[in-house]
């Protein structure tokens, strides 16, 4: 088991290259992780949380389901590409505003959603916007929240 | 204090939600120590067996691996803890726990062995080859067996472990005074927190012997386990807490914690250890369990007589909060309802299932099923709208309740059961094979410890030179903005904008001791303890600058880095100015507050008969559901809450409390169970284990009542808990009104309904 082969790898992550040797079972949640990009979550590891959220090459993706190997030569972004403190990403600011976060555990990984989801469709229904989130469990707010932050974003309302 | 506030009760957007939301926060899983090694827990595949060989020879021998640690390792395994406040009918509790297995199993996934590796990889390999040879044991798993005198013993020769009554009047006069009597038993399921964080620390030794732990702790007073398990003064073991990804009483007990101490005071070296979420559906407690019998009589214009209720809840396999969940559960099985007499008999029970413990509501929410169906169905009895049967008997303040505690503060069911009901609107239409109904429940949740605990919570505040403030409180933040609302607090008090507030939190050896962030009373204590402190440094401030202005302290006031008098708004300083005078004077404006919970005596008796709690939070919600009469589905489509919170800190924070709250309720009102079969656990993942996504729930409507009558800073009430329990019973009451039939067991699952719609 141990000796295993090893592949190289090598990916971009919010424009920045990340180059590593990883067993093929390396999951791109734990290829991220073992490459301090800690903001991407480990709630299940299963798929079945969404807290490991990531844009790879544009869509919204679970990385922890992900072989690093399916994602060579892929350009990642995760939450850090938003914004900074400074500035906030109009949908991190809505966050902010609207409460939508609460442990904030979920929230890296809904931000992501989120953001696949206004970049495929720029004005969602409440409905949209609950079924594109659905795969990302959050525990404590109780969605409302995020469901009005990402629509204010829509709407361009800032609260 | 002025009445006009520039940050409480405001919507603000915390400077902790913009670290999350930027990804900047190190959770307890994003940490980590230069040559730290990996830990796992190798865990029993049996509920009930004694160990009759443990081989880690293999294990130990795997390259890479550091050490594997069993029971005869552990300094001081067992621990027997007494329970405070204890019924002389069980006798004085004694609560056996063990660290890791010696001999005898008692649920399936306890811990059995420690592995600590170079990598992950290594650790979880190492776990395949340790061999354990186990011979089964008598097994018990339902807690009405496990009652009885010849069920097989879980801990020493009684299963049951705590037993409260509540006795007030007379229980059998009450009911021959009743036009209507309805008797009914109800059961709950064991519902499983599923914070999305998973348990999760890194412990290490640092320069001064000290043994460190930084894990995602709701109590960081357990540092004082941690060094009994190890023998060393308690001065040597230090708790770093984290921000956690959720808990709800999750990261209560003990986690992680003393895994990782062990392991690093054994190998010397940095540890981590995060629980996978299997291990965290059967390596930790759940939500107990309780059949609960309940007989409720009524005169015929809807006055309660008499209530008369079983309650016994499934302890699992070792003792836990057991008996203090069971407390809860005792006092509040009346519901918020003055009754005349009562008649209440709880216990808590040991079976072979995994413990259960700590879980948001703590034995106030299967309660709250059962009172609240109770009042529905005695409702429809009596003909009687079932929000005028509930006014006819809502506690007011002033009325003694049935455990003998006077209510103190106000009591604004009638509103908020108005409130809630009447933002649902119109009922919807329905279909033939898909029929609405409405429904509503009302609840009452305590808020503070159990004041024989004698709780206190401490805080430091300090201006610095530049006017800016610095806090130090050791309140954990368990996600619903503790942190924040300390920041929110003393920036009210010294008048500053909450960027100028920095707060340190919850380390053992850094902040005062606040206590723990559980049985909602955070707010309550470290909000009290930072408010007392802010205003002994505001008194600094004012007394300096009377002097300096030579006006009355009285009529100062603090605002925008400025102290001015009221009076004259001219006359003002710079609060610089008075800062570095004090600093001239050595008159250091910095000072340490305690704030104290009422003092009682711990309950000797088995009837409970004096006050327990500071205080309740009193609340309502209402649904709109829809059946489906071919599927047994329950789908939501409008819920509203209202809860009385006497005084929002942040309201934003407030609607958010509710809203997830409710949702919680939700899950345990019609999808979660964790299932067990013979004490093996069924339901491990969030695939198995379902709790509500976006799409299960609808906009939950928050109503925020604020009487201003609580005991938190400012009048203000406790919200985290309060707004689990009314979910259930809401649902269920208004499934009745949807299609008639009444679910007496939780979760109303599909299945359920289904098979109560044939009968
Ligand atoms: S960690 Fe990937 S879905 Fe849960
Ligand atoms: S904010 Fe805690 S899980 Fe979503």
């Amino acid at each position: 088991m141990s000796n295993r082969e090893l592949y190289d790898i090598a990916l971009t992550v919010n424009d920045q290259e990340v180059k590593g040797r990883v067993k093929a079972e390396t999951t791109l949640l734990d290829f991220l992780r073992d490459n301090n990009f800690y903001e991407v979550k480990k709630g299940c590891d299963k798929g079945d949380c969404g807290a490991c959220t990531v844009i790879m090459d544009g869509k919204s993706t679970l990385s922890c389901i992900t072989s690093v190997l399916q994602a060579q030569g892929s350009k990642i972004y995760t939450v850090k590409s938003l914004g900074t403190w400074d500035k906030l990403h109009s949908l991190q600011q809505a966050f902010v505003d609207y409460e939508a976060v609460q442990c904030g555990f979920c929230t890296p990984g809904m931000l992501m959603t989120a953001k696949a989801l206004l970049e495929k469709n720029d004005h969602p229904s409440r409905e949209e916007i609950r079924e594109a989130i659905s795969g990302n469990l959050c525990r404590c707010t109780g969605y409302k929240k995020i469901v009005d932050a990402i629509e204010a974003v829509s709407k361009g309302v800032r609260k | 204090m002025k009445e006009n506030f520039s940050i409480i009760g405001k919507r603000l957007g915390g400077l902790d939600e913009k670290d999350k939301v930027l990804g900047n926060v190190v959770f307890a899983d994003d940490f980590v120590m230069p040559g730290m090694l990996y830990a796992r827990v190798f865990r029993a595949e049996k509920a009930s067996a004694k160990i009759k060989c443990l081989d880690i020879l293999r294990a130990q021998s795997l390259p890479g691996v550091i050490c594997v640690l069993t029971a005869d390792d552990v300094p001081h395994n067992e621990s027997v803890k007494n329970v405070v406040g204890q019924t002389t009918e069980v006798g004085l509790l004694e609560a056996k726990h063990q660290v890791l297995v010696k001999e005898r199993v008692r649920y399936w996934g306890e811990a059995i062995a420690l592995v600590a590796a170079e990598s992950p990889d290594t650790a979880c390999r190492a776990l395949e080859l340790i061999e354990v040879e186990y011979e089964d044991l008598p097994a018990v798993f339902d807690p009405l067996e496990a009652m009885k005198p010849d069920a097989p013993k879980i801990h020493g020769d009684n299963n049951i472990i705590a037993s409260w009554k509540l006795r007030k009047g007379d229980a059998e006069a009450g009911f021959a005074q009743a036009d209507v009597i309805v008797e009914n038993t109800y059961r709950t399921p064991r519902q499983e927190h599923a914070h999305i964080e998973p348990e999760s620390g890194v412990s290490w030794m640092d320069d001064m012997g000290v043994i460190n732990i930084r894990y995602a702790a709701q109590v960081i007073e357990h540092y004082r386990d941690i060094a009994t398990v190890l023998g060393i003064p308690e001065s040597r073991v230090r708790v770093i807490g984290t921000l956690i990804g959720g808990g709800f009483g999750g990261k209560e007990d003990v986690t992680v914690e003393v895994f990782l101490a062990l392991l690093t005071w054994k190998t010397g070296r940095p540890v981590k250890l995060t629980y996978t979420r299997e291990e965290m559906g059967y390596g930790r407690h759940k939500r107990h369990p309780y059949v609960l019998k309940y007989k409720t009589g009524a005169t015929k214009d809807g006055k309660l007589t008499a209530l008369e209720a079983e309650l016994v809840s499934d302890a699992g396999a070792y003792v836990y909060l057991s008996p203090w969940v069971l407390v809860y559960s005792t006092v509040h099985s009346t519901g918020p309802y003055f009754i005349p007499n009562v008649k209440v008999d709880a216990s808590s029970v040991l079976t072979n299932n995994i413990m259960s413990s700590a879980c948001r509501g703590f034995g106030g929410m299967q309660v709250a099923f059962a009172y609240e169906s109770q009042m529905d169905e005695l409702a429809e009895k009596l003909g009687m709208d079932p929000l005028e049967l509930r006014k006819k008997n809502f506690l007011k303040r002033g009325d003694i309740t049935a455990s003998y505690q006077e209510i103190t503060s106000e009591v604004l069911l009638e509103e908020a059961a108005r409130k809630a009901k009447a933002a649902l609107g119109e009922k919807g239409r329905g279909s033939k094979t898909k029929k609405i109904g409405h429904g509503f429940a009302c609840s009452w949740q305590s808020y503070g410890r159990m004041t024989y605990l004698h709780d206190t919570s401490s805080c430091w505040v300090n201006l610095e030179m530049d006017g800016s403030a610095v806090v130090r409180t050791g309140i954990p933040d368990l996600g619903g903005g503790q942190r924040e609302s300390v920041r929110a607090i003393t920036a009210e008090v010294l008048g500053l904008k909450l960027e100028e507030v920095h707060v340190i939190s919850t380390d053992s050896q850094v902040t005062p001791l606040s206590g723990t962030v559980t049985a909602t009373r955070a707010l309550y204590m470290s909000g009290n303890a930072a408010k007392l402190a802010s205003e002994n440094v505001r008194k600094i401030i004012v007394e300096e600058a009377s002097e300096m202005l030579s006006a009355e302290p009285e009529r100062l006031n603090l605002k925008d880095k400025t102290v001015y008098s009221v009076d004259e708004p001219s006359k003002l300083l710079p609060l610089v100015d008075v800062i570095k005078r004090c600093a001239a004077e050595g008159k250091v404006p910095q000072n340490l507050a305690t704030f104290k919970a009422p003092f009682t005596e711990p309950i000797t008796t088995d009837i409970i008969k004096d006050p327990v709690f500071p205080d309740f939070t009193f609340g309502a919600q209402a649904a709109e559901v829809e059946v489906d009469l071919e599927t047994g589905k329950v789908n939501i489509l409008k819920w509203a809450a209202a809860h009385d919170v006497g005084q929002a800190i942040n309201l934003n924070r407030v609607e958010g409390q509710i809203e997830g709250g409710a949702v919680q309720g939700i899950g345990f009102g019609i999808m979660e169970d964790y299932l067990e079969e013979e004490g093996v656990p069924l339901t491990w993942n969030l695939h198995d284990y379902i709790i509500p996504t976006s799409k299960d729930v609808p906009d939950i409507m928050s109503i925020v009542l604020q009487s201003k009558s609580g005991k938190g800073p400012f009048g203000a009430k406790g919200i985290g808990e309060p707004s689990i329990s009314a979910a259930a019973p809401a649902i269920v009451n208004a499934i009745k009104d949807a299609v008639g039939i009444r679910i007496y067991h939780i979760p109303a699952t599909p299945e359920r309904i289904f098979l109560a719609l044939q009968e």
